[in-house]
């Protein structure tokens, strides 16, 4: 689960959060006592269909305020560590 | 009554009149600031030279005839709403250094308005937590008794207000983020309608919950301060198209022939027995007033915090995943390679509280328990959504609890985090539901620690909330008294 959440998570710390999460989670069981078929899940409290609008050209935010909180850049562009051996 | 205890309308009059300057006002709350925040830790962030500049801007514009409602009034600012140019960290350490390129649409209206701002205040990291004890930047301590939490999230917005630090502030509310914290520091706080107001520049934590609200020492403030945030923003999606009326016209009308719904789920065995009395006194009051008060019924109640605590992590654990140590934001340099970078860098830019949502959500999603906790728990918020609908047929606002118990003790529930978030149960089906609700203090304990009344109404009933919110504090006996500090 950690490495989905893309954390790394140590030795002492991973035995803390193991039983508060199984706490959390058993905690969680209780849903099953509401009888949900056929109702329509809710993932937004208020009815709103697509906000169109028109697709206009605007300026954008520019590449040196873009950067500007980058930890590492290059030029133009942000500097990760190497991505393949 | 010294320039910093002002409310926004006595300063306003104030101000109109030539009596005192936003500059002599503002240099008075920096002073108190300088004199407290040792103590209550409520900033994290100070701009006390842009702050003179805008003040003397503002005294020009009164003197011109030109003044909004805002101009000139000191105002602080949750440290998540994005200002342009001063740092905004949402309490963590990822983001430290964040300075961003724009404001955030309810900071560009304050501004627009002729507001002062005084700084950025300490929450919990990412605003995940109910005490203001999870910031990278310290924990804030309750003006009423310093050993005692200030609720949170948004503890160091309601600190600030409660110690006469700034005239108003603003905070978020994902889960009672402002009600349970005004609660706790004896001020109002409310959480509007889901789309409302803009969230445009909100650093995200749960997208379909989170909302921002004012924080002030009375309802006619409050009042003010909605007019000042509501309304459509095309760069939020999800805010409402709908007129925004001037709440202030609701301040003057009285709840006579009202329907005040009490919910029977909320008075529940726990409950603080000087709580309940409170309440029941609340109850009272609204009689009195010419309410009538019914017992109503929100069944699914006792599932709001096992909905909410799926819910929420879930969206905190897609909308967090942004924090890569690429184009913002802490980066570790202990990373070999980029997957080794991402992973050191998230593990130590975020705090323990956020890495045990983000573990929750990412289970929550993940394929084979998604069905059992995501698609169940937004199942539930269906049912819980028409609980309120129905009652709302039946009552014009619910009256309710803020919280189990008043502030607890600094420590007391930080390793246990099921008891803490047990705590948020009043207030998490408003968000859950979308409808807004209100805070307001009615009285305090034996102990000296403030109470709150919560008052809910149906999607766009903010107005109904200060009216009936107005009728209480009118009437209500309470002194108005300040913290010792």
């Amino acid at each position: 689960m950690a490495h989905l959440a893309r954390l790394t998570i140590g030795e002492e710390e991973t035995e803390k959060f193991t039983s508060q999460l199984n706490d959390i989670l058993g905690y969680m069981d209780i849903l099953n006592k509401v009888d949900t078929a056929g109702i329509e899940p809710t993932t937004h409290a208020i009815d709103l269909t697509n906000a169109f609008r028109e697709d206009t050209v605007k300026e954008s935010m520019g590449t040196d305020v873009a950067l500007a909180n980058a930890p590492d850049e290059f030029g133009d562009c942000f500097r990760v560590p190497k991505v393949i051996e | 009554m010294k320039l910093n205890q002002l409310t926004i309308h006595e300063l306003q009059k104030k101000l109109r009149e030539g009596e005192t300057t936003s500059l002599e006002t503002t240099e008075a709350l920096f002073e108190r600031i300088k004199a407290v925040e040792e103590r209550v830790n409520s900033y994290i962030t100070l701009t006390e030279k842009s702050a003179l500049q805008q003040a003397e801007h503002a005294d020009t514009l009164i003197k011109e005839g030109k003044a909004g409602a805002l101009t000139g009034i000191p105002i602080a600012l949750k440290d998540l709403m994005c200002t342009k140019g001063v740092r905004t960290t949402c309490g963590s350490r990822m983001l430290e250094r964040f300075i961003p390129p724009y404001d955030s649409t309810v900071v560009q209206k304050l501004r627009d308005d002729g507001a002062v701002f005084l700084g950025k205040t300490n929450m919990d990291e990412f605003a995940m937590g109910s005490s203001t004890e999870t910031s990278y930047f310290g924990v804030t301590r309750n003006p009423w008794d310093l050993e005692r939490i200030p609720g949170g999230s948004s503890g160091g917005s309601a600190v600030a207000v409660a110690a006469d630090e700034c005239i108003a502030s603003l905070g978020s509310d994902t889960g009672g983020s402002i009600r349970q914290p005004a609660a706790h520091c004896g001020v109002v706080g409310l959480k509007p309608t889901y789309g409302r107001v803009s969230r445009f520049g909100l650093i995200a934590f749960a997208s379909s919950l989170d909302q921002i609200g004012p924080f002030t020492k009375d309802v006619e403030d409050c009042a003010i301060m909605m007019n000042a945030i509501s309304g459509y923003d095309p760069s939020d999606s999800t805010s409402v198209p709908a007129d925004v009326p001037d709440y202030r016209d609701f301040l003057s009308r009285d709840i006579e022939g009202w329907i005040v719904g009490i919910p029977k789920e909320y008075f529940i065995e726990g409950i603080d027995p000087e709580i309940s009395a409170a309440i029941e006194g609340v109850i009272k009051d609204v009689e009195n007033l010419g309410g009538q008060c019914r017992e109503i019924s929100i069944p699914h109640t006792e599932y709001c915090v096992a909905v909410y605590y799926i819910v929420a992590p879930s969206e905190a654990s897609s909308n967090l995943a942004r924090y890569d140590g690429v184009r913002y934001g802490f980066r570790s340099d202990q990373g070999k390679d980029l997957m080794e970078m991402y992973k050191m860098s998230r593990s130590d830019g975020f705090g323990t509280e956020v890495k045990r949502r983000i573990m929750i959500g990412t289970y929550a999603l993940s394929s084979g328990y998604y069905d059992a906790y995501y698609k169940k728990a937004s199942q539930v918020r269906a049912l819980m959504k028409k609980d309120f609908e129905k009652a709302f047929e039946t009552c014009d606002v619910i009256v309710a609890p803020v919280t189990p118990t008043p502030a607890f003790k600094i420590g007391e529930k930080l390793d246990d985090p099921l008891q803490m978030y047990l705590s948020d149960i009043f207030t998490l089906s408003a968000n859950l539901a979308g409808i807004p609700g209100i805070s307001v203090p009615c009285g305090f304990t034996k102990g000296d620690l403030p109470m709150g009344v919560q008052f809910l109404a149906p999607h766009f009933g903010e107005g109904k909330l200060l009216q009936v919110a107005q009728a209480c504090e009118k009437n209500s006996k309470i002194e108005r008294r300040r913290p010792s500090l």
